[in-house]
């Protein structure tokens, strides 16, 4: 190897004229957590409906939940976060395709919502399957008590669920903040897209993505201990994630 | 494999007997000694200096002048045979591939400024180009104070997208400035009418525009963002005798007139694949750097 390694690079003045090198890619971890932030959120809301629909008796919410699933999950990222930044605003009326197009940050919200529809089709798996991992028991008692459906989600199989299949949902949850890489594709600055701006403008590609890999585990290390701490105290003693 | 290499050495041998007396060799020549081989990184879609043609084969105003310096190798190291790998390069792989030796050359546009010559050597200067706009002649601008509250796009980690953001600054623009990962995606943000205008090297603007479904409908700005600035073939750093060699062999191609042939073959008359032509003659600066080659990254010794 003929490489001229530059630690110090991260302290120079980077040519955006916005601090140093360091400064450009902690602007992106930002806006890497933003967007990883609100992707979960939507990822949990719409999975979560979309993973109860599965389980329920009526045919037109199953199949609408296994649709959904088969849409989002079947098609890469890449293409996904294209097809809603590029094509969408296309083939909508001209008007209010227009008005997407001059979105402020448009990259960001696209970037986010595209990221948590795709991640929102994982979760309704992972919640589905927690679902129908509980006692056949545990639903026939909630009715034999007098609840209804929406009362025997609610109090009963939810809750079990969740805590059920917390520790894939960790794993879910680290895709998510991963997968807001591919965002660079659209435009959005976040992490990998200041890491690679970072090395187009000084060649020091070996050091920007190592800080970028640190980056990305120091965070995933953050999540998975956080995740480690919820998940022992919300475990349920006697079932798989408890003692 | 074993026997090549062991072929390979005994050759090698025969030819450090032969050579025995001439000046050690080192670095990049010794490895194309050694090896007989010599490669040269190409870009796939850096059109006219260096992209694919309906062959595969990558072709291109770079690649031509990476030929010639080929030649001169060859003739410096009194080789019979010289086998040209090609090794195709992204802007993110150009600098591992050329630090870990992989390719030897890297013909295509990149811009020799003095941050990146901390990391690699330029030769002499192929081509100048300057940061323009490209926006649809019916959006009506002129100027670059027309870009005043306007979406502008320019490619994420180019020289383009810096010097767009400080005339953004100086000149109050207040413009809304989104980066995009490529210059084809940029150039498609102002197809859609997602941006008003593309900032980027000229040349680079009337590769994409020829190249466009409808041509007639975009414009090039007359206001530049900067002064033309210098594209170089690149090598490794810290040779000084392989580079004295490629320096000799590009200053030889420009001096003789040969160099603004090779000029007007891709910039002013019609290129594969689709026989576009960029109608682009050549810059009374370039001219100059052609009659006198110079490597250096700063734009003021282009005049």
């Amino acid at each position: 190897m003929n490489y001229n390694w530059n630690w110090g690079i991260f302290f120079q003045p980077n040519p955006m004229g916005t601090g140093t090198y360091l400064d450009m890619l902690l602007s992106g971890l930002a806006l890497t957590l933003k967007t990883a932030g609100l992707a979960w959120i939507i990822a949990l809301i719409t999975g979560s409906i979309v993973g109860v629909m599965r389980t329920l008796p009526s045919k037109g919410a199953y199949w609408f939940g296994f649709a959904y699933v088969e849409f989002f999950r079947n098609m890469p990222l890449l293409v996904q976060l294209f097809l809603w930044f590029f094509v969408l605003p296309e083939i909508l009326p001209k008007a209010a395709g227009l008005w997407l197009k001059q979105l402020p940050n448009a990259p960001f919200w696209t970037a986010a919502i595209g990221v948590g529809l795709f991640m929102s089709a994982r979760v309704a798996v992972q919640l589905q399957a927690g679902i129908s991992s509980l006692p056949r028991g545990q639903k026939m008692a909630a009715t034999a008590l007098g609840l209804t459906t929406v009362q025997g989600y609610r109090y009963v199989l939810l809750p079990m669920a969740f805590r059920i299949i917390l520790p894939p949902l960790t794993s879910e949850f680290l895709n998510t903040i991963k997968n807001t890489a591919v965002a660079i594709t659209i435009g959005l600055l976040e992490l990998t897209g200041q890491a690679r701006s970072m090395q187009e403008f000084s060649f020091q590609v070996f050091e920007a993505f190592t800080a970028a890999t640190i980056l990305y585990l120091l965070v995933n290390a953050v999540v998975v201990t956080a995740m480690r701490f919820l998940e022992r105290w919300v475990a349920i003693p006697g079932y798989i994630t408890g003692k | 494999m074993k026997h090549f290499r062991s072929i390979g050495l005994a050759l090698a041998a025969t030819f450090a007997v032969s050579q025995a007396g001439a000046q050690e060799l080192t670095g990049t020549l010794k490895n194309i000694k050694d090896t007989g081989a010599i490669t040269l990184g190409f870009r796939d879609s850096s059109i006219p200096f260096s992209y694919l043609d309906d062959n595969q084969k990558p072709v291109g105003f770079a690649m031509d002048i990476c030929y010639k310096i080929v030649d001169a190798v060859k003739k410096e190291l009194k080789l019979d045979k010289l086998e040209v790998k090609l090794n195709p390069v992204t802007s993110a792989t150009r600098i591992p591939l050329m630090a870990n030796g992989t390719i030897d050359l890297e013909c295509g546009s990149t811009t020799n400024n003095a941050e990146r010559q901390k990391q690699v050597a330029f030769t002499n200067t192929h081509f100048l180009t300057a940061s323009r706009y490209v926006f649809k002649k019916s959006s009506g601008l002129k100027s670059i104070e027309d870009l005043k509250g306007k979406t502008v796009v320019s490619t994420a980690g180019t020289t383009n997208i810096k010097q767009l953001t400080e005339a953004n600054v100086a000149k109050g623009l207040g413009a809304n400035i989104i980066p995009a990962k490529d210059h084809a995606e940029a150039f498609l943000m102002v197809e859609t009418d997602r941006a008003v205008a593309f900032v980027m090297d000229d040349i680079l603007l009337a590769s994409l525009v020829a190249g466009s479904k409808s041509p007639d409908d975009y414009v090039i700005s007359k206001d530049a963002f900067s002064k033309p600035e210098p594209y170089g073939i690149m090598l490794r750093k810290d040779d000084a005798a392989f580079k004295k060699v490629v320096d000799a062999a590009t200053a030889a191609v420009y001096t003789s007139g040969e160099g603004q042939k090779i000029y007007e073959k891709w910039f002013t008359a019609k290129i594969p694949p689709k026989g576009l032509n960029l109608n682009t003659p050549i810059s009374a600066e370039l001219k100059n750097e052609f009659a006198k080659p110079s490597d250096s990254p700063n734009p003021d010794d282009y005049k």
